[in-house]
């Protein structure tokens, strides 16, 4: 029972990562329509912005406090991230807007190379390593929780409490939700659609960004190819959950971190990611628009 | 006069205000895009510790290019090209005449290839042909043939499959494993290859036939990574990451291309060379090319073709007329399936060695990036697409003199897959709809005209 609750642990830490990637999936396909492929290694690239500042500040602020470092590397990955998402939306998205449906598609696989590759030819190929940033570790009720963990967990929830007021509360979730369903009706009632793409860009960057500053403070270790894995997995997540609903990849994320270290734990750790890929095509059989989103209908 | 004049010097200070402003503009976004990445790089030190290396003066240039290229891009290029366009659209429409290279493309194509080995060998001989025929020939032709495979499922029954190289590892791993196990010659096993790979299609094909768009393209990916982990994974059957080596070669007619007394080299009284094998092997997966346009341009004439196509621009519509779209699907599914699992096994068969390293998703974006570049459903636009993308990044390789010029550590092979990447995001920016934005129609009434991409509803083939 111990290792069930140990496995349940492990699989929330994991989960609460790809929840975060998944947002900015979601969010981007519930407003128009494409899957950005280039996410994950906008997380990756979250991931190398906070691991460099990582490096800056003990080259030149030695001994600046962990709570400090952390934020600082946070901010900067998101304001990074943020700009990276946004220029690749105006250079390659925003142009083909309006253009028939395969086409932003590509571009966005062809930013994910560009990213991936960017990354590696400017950083090196190498696995790039850092020392443990908190090493903490509490033990309840013979269930070891670290203090990584709960930090992960914790930010997630913050963040996604915020990003969830900003959503539903404001004027720009508003604008957001009414591009949503109909971006041309919101244009004509004064929404600044183009705008409001941009900033969901960014929104979704800065989500990826901390989930990549926390996966780099988890794992210890960033590598270029990083943006593929976690980025595949954070997409079936967002579908799992019902693409285009906000909680749905919530729960995606979290349910396919839960399904990965429960397999990982009780079969054999090689078929973990058949496990989600099956389970993915299996909830997908039975319920085509995932678990939360609306099932689709189809005008004629 | 003196007025006008004034005028369009007040709209040149304004445009040069203008430029300046973007400029700067563009050269701040640079610096906040490059100035962690590029500015400073993380390097491993003696003791193995990441440790910082500036490069400052790398950035500086990284800045200064973006502001001069955008001021030079607002302040002459936009007002040029936007003259450009007034005059064209001011301009009468002229027919245009078909001359007679375009009205036989395909044909003078097709026989260039066919002459293209004798003449690479006249050229260069017969060692120094290897690379080009290899490289250059054999490497498009693989992915010519296998775009061409992926068009009927996604340019033709427009099911958007982002796991196709699953069925390209079907096939190379169908003949590398029973030619290894059981001995089975190329010949035997291609139409093996290819039936199995169908078999798989059909297989993928039942779970996602209630899918539509992205949900199909997220099923279609996951099953691609499936295959690849169970590759990896299966390790008694497979041998894992470590691949399978010493896959027997392909024959002429029992003719062996080695250097034994009957192999091809010593019956035709010729010096002992790779380089046979290898026109050998351009041949035959030029063959494998051929057929598969063949029967793609067949097929649209037949009513499974046919379905395909209305299958894709309305799938309601399609059903309201009595197509049984479970077949239909399920068809296009086998049939791009089969091609693939042949361009499999010629890939087993040409490298010798197949490995899951060589089915990544990757490979599936570069195809579907052909087809998408090409302009989905024109055979030639994406043959056009093979030869650019795949033809354009094996000169990289070739590139050496560039060593001269940004010193001896530079490695243009290393920026391969970045150009690559940027390459499909201009053209596709530049040409939406492929390299070939019209196509043919299969059905008219009368006459046949070309009809302009964005009449249809994807892809256009």
């Amino acid at each position: 029972m111990e290792y069930f609750i140990q496995q349940l642990v492990n699989g929330l830490t994991l989960g609460s990562i790809y929840g975060m990637i998944a947002i900015g999936y979601t969010m981007v396909y519930g407003i128009i329509g494409m899957i950005n492929f280039a996410h994950g290694d906008i997380f990756m690239l979250g991931g190398f912005a906070a691991l460099i500042v990582f490096l800056l500040l003990t080259t030149f602020m030695a001994g600046v406090p962990v709570v400090l470092a952390l934020l600082l590397m946070m901010i900067v990955g998101m304001l990074t991230a943020a700009l990276w998402n946004w220029t690749i939306e105006r250079v390659a998205y925003r142009p083909l807007r309006g253009s028939f449906r395969l086409a932003p598609l590509i571009t966005a696989i062809g930013m994910s190379i560009v990213l991936s590759n960017f990354i590696q030819v400017t950083q090196g190929p190498r696995n790039k390593p850092i020392p443990p940033l908190v090493s903490s570790v509490y033990d309840l009720f013979g269930i070891t929780v670290s203090l990584k963990q709960i930090i992960i967990v914790v930010i997630t929830a913050i963040l996604l409490s915020v990003f969830w007021y900003i959503v539903n509360r404001t004027p720009l979730g508003r604008a957001q939700r009414a591009t949503e369903q109909d971006s041309k009706m919101a244009a004509l009632l004064g929404v600044d659609v183009d705008r409001t793409i941009s900033v969901t860009f960014i929104m979704g960057a800065a989500l990826a960004a901390v989930a990549g500053t926390l996966y780099l403070m988890y794992y210890g270790v960033v590598v270029f190819t990083d943006g593929f894995a976690p980025g595949v997995k954070a997409f079936t997540a967002a579908v799992l959950g019902g693409i285009g609903s906000l909680p749905g990849a919530v729960l995606g994320g979290l349910l396919i971190g839960l399904i990965e270290s429960l397999w990982s734990a009780y079969f054999t750790i090689d078929y973990k990611d058949v496990a989600t890929f099956s389970i993915l095509a299996i909830v997908l059989i039975f319920k085509p628009s995932g678990i939360l989103g609306r099932p689709e209908v189809e005008k004629v | 006069m003196a007025n006008v004049a004034s005028t369009t010097a007040s709209a040149g200070t304004e445009l040069t205000a203008r430029a300046l402003r973007e400029a700067v503009f563009s050269g701040l976004i640079t610096l906040g895009l490059f100035v962690l990445f590029v500015g400073l790089e993380t390097t491993q030190n003696i003791r193995n510790e990441l440790v910082l290396n500036q490069r400052w003066g790398l950035l500086v240039i990284f800045v200064v290019v973006a502001m001069v290229g955008r001021f030079l891009m607002v302040a002459y290029a936009q007002p040029w090209l936007a003259q450009r366009k007034a005059a064209k659209a001011a301009a009468p429409d002229v027919a245009k005449e078909e001359t007679f290279f375009s009205r036989n493309f395909s044909k003078i194509a097709i026989i260039a290839l066919v002459l293209y080995p004798p003449v690479i060998v006249a050229l260069l001989g017969v060692q120094g042909s290897l690379k080009w025929v290899d490289n250059f020939g054999i490497q498009i032709l693989i992915y010519v043939m296998l775009a061409w495979g992926l068009n009927i499922v996604v340019g033709l029954a427009g099911l958007l499959d982002l796991g196709y190289v699953a069925f390209y590892a079907v096939g190379a791993y169908s003949y590398a494993l029973l030619s290894s196990y059981f001995g089975l010659s190329f010949w035997v096993l291609l139409p093996v290859a290819g039936l199995l790979a169908a078999c798989w299609g059909v297989i993928l094909g039942f779970p996602v036939l209630r899918l539509r768009g992205d949900y199909l393209a997220i099923v279609t990916l996951a099953f691609g990574e499936i295959i690849r982990l169970v590759l990896i994974n299966w390790t008694e059957v497979t041998k894992g990451t470590f691949g399978v080596s010493g896959i027997a070669k392909a024959t002429l007619f029992g003719l062996k291309f080695d250097a034994t007394k009957t192999g091809f080299a010593a019956m035709m009284g010729l010096p002992m060379s790779s380089a046979y094998y290898k026109i050998f092997l351009f041949y035959l997966i030029l063959a494998l090319a051929l057929l598969t346009a063949f029967v793609t341009i067949r097929l649209r004439r037949m009513p499974i073709g046919r379905a395909w196509e209305a299958l894709r621009e309305d799938e309601i519509a399609c059903r309201s007329l009595g197509i049984n779209t479970t077949t239909t699907k399920l068809t296009a599914f086998a049939t791009g399936a089969m091609f693939g699992g042949f361009a499999g096994s010629f890939f087993a068969v040409r490298q010798g060695f197949v490995s899951p390293e060589s089915f990544v998703f990757l490979e599936s974006a570069v195809i579907l990036a052909i087809v998408v570049l090409g302009g989905m459903g024109s055979l030639t636009g994406i043959a056009i697409a093979a030869v650019v993308m795949i033809g354009g990044t094996e000169i990289l390789r070739e590139l050496a003199f560039l060593k001269v010029v940004f010193g001896p550590n530079f490695t243009p092979e290393l920026y391969r897959m970045l150009i690559f990447g940027l390459a499909m995001v201009v053209v596709m920016v530049w040409k939406p709809r492929g390299f070939v934005g019209s196509r043919e129609p299969t059905a008219f009434l009368r006459e046949r005209r070309a009809v302009s991409g964005s009449f249809t509803k994807e892809g256009h083939g």
